[in-house]
């Protein structure tokens, strides 16, 4: 299949060609960059030098456009408006921005501060989770690639939600993210005297992550779910940790909750769960998981005050960006989910 | 190797033929210590209770 990357000089363009270049089904025809036009891609993404002869251009895709799919990797607001015209091309598009995730254009002023340019997409976008959303993605034309904190929290959380162990309305989500998380630009939060050594608390309240929570798993359990959702920035480069404080109405049994993951995620490739508990690797930690496309998840139950405590773990970049775009593209191939991502993650 | 299910998340834990009663395995998904005990034909498995270091007294 042919593909175009939009906007491939951020971090999770240089994510996505760092998966795509590999991949066996996958041509990469161009990579736009309007800073870097002209410029060979290993000048903004050294990993890549030596890999591809590709230079950054900067002509619209709309009129240069021959590709089965384009992946936007553009700041978020930005695609909106460029995607009508490709969906006319009959182009697929993966968009790795916000401006497909919410189902309801009202949030878009509340949590992006920008009207909507298209609203009557947003019902035909699917929502790119492939473990919510598998069969609607390979039908899909357009597919939004989940906000990476959001991706961490759903899939630490939709199998007990959907299964009703916890209350649906009082779960409060804790959650540290790298600097990448902040993008390639830069900025005093992002600088490395400012971030390195700090637990950065920030937009502690209305963090346009969580409405994306809310309505996935809202859909998995048919009714309202409340989230109180809390980021940190902190020193490492890569990498979320979400530490998810559930309550439950009675005490809850280990083996209820290992029942409700193992039926929802028992045959799911990027998905483990590691919860034994036992040494220092028996719990998630983004460590772990950095370059690849898995989400650890572990739990323990907390009898003492009816708390389901859940970790989960990934990389921004990969699951929470470039990876689950290409897990995304290959549903929509008809490939194996696995193709391009059969990675193991670094130790130490 | 027969497989027993683990008390605590109910994993299955493979028990080897060659098992000795008292022999020590460990759950694959909760990392339960678990102990092999063996009565005829029957194979069964349980937590280990460990000795604190002060005998109880």
């Amino acid at each position: 299949m042919k593909v175009s990357i939009l906007g491939g000089s951020g971090y999770a363009g240089g994510e996505l060609l760092r998966l795509l270049i590999n991949h066996p089904d996958c041509k990469i025809t161009r990579v736009t960059s309007q800073r870097f036009a002209g410029e060979p891609l290993y000048r903004v993404h050294p990993n890549l030098r030596g890999r591809t002869n590709l230079r950054f251009d900067d002509k619209s895709l709309a009129t240069h456009n021959d590709n089965d799919l384009v992946f936007t990797a553009l700041p978020h607001g930005k695609s909106a408006g460029l995607v009508p015209q490709l969906l006319d091309q009959g182009t697929k598009i993966v968009d790795l921005a916000a401006d497909f995730r919410l189902k309801n254009p009202e949030a878009y002023p509340e949590y992006y501060h920008t009207k909507h340019e298209h609203p009557e997409l947003l019902e035909k976008a699917v929502y790119g989770l492939p473990e919510i959303h598998r069969e609607d993605i390979r039908n899909a034309k357009l597919v939004a690639v989940p906000g990476c904190m959001a991706t961490a929290s759903i899939l630490g959380l939709a199998p007990l939600v959907k299964t009703g162990i916890v209350e649906k309305e009082h779960i409060v989500i804790d959650a540290k993210i790298g600097s990448s998380g902040a993008g390639a630009g830069p900025s005093m939060g992002s600088h490395h005297p400012e971030r390195e050594g700090g637990v950065r608390p920030y937009k502690i309240v209305g963090h346009r992550h969580t409405p994306e929570i809310e309505q996935e798993l809202g859909q998995l359990n048919g009714g309202n779910v409340k989230v109180a959702f809390t980021p940190h920035a902190v020193g490492m480069v890569r990498g979320i940790l979400v530490t998810i404080h559930a309550f439950t109405r009675g005490q809850v049994e280990k083996k209820d909750v290992w029942k409700a993951y193992r039926g929802e995620y028992g045959n799911e490739p990027f998905i483990r769960m590691v919860s034994d508990n036992k040494g220092l690797f028996g719990l998630p930690n983004p460590k772990n998981v950095i370059g690849t496309n898995l989400c650890d998840i572990g739990f323990e139950t907390d009898a003492h005050v009816n708390r389901l405590l859940v970790m989960s773990a990934i990389d921004n970049l990969t699951k929470g960006a470039a990876g689950a775009a290409v897990q995304c593209y290959n549903v929509m191939a008809g490939l194996d989910e696995r193709t391009g991502l059969d990675t193991i993650g670094l130790h130490p | 190797m027969s497989s027993e299910k683990c008390p605590d998340c109910e994993a299955l834990v493979s028990v080897p033929d060659d098992a000795v009663n008292g022999e020590i395995v460990s759950c694959p998904d909760c990392g339960l210590d678990l102990e092999i005990a063996l009565a005829g034909q029957e194979r069964t498995v349980k937590p280990v209770v460990l000795e604190k270091e002060d005998w109880g007294e």
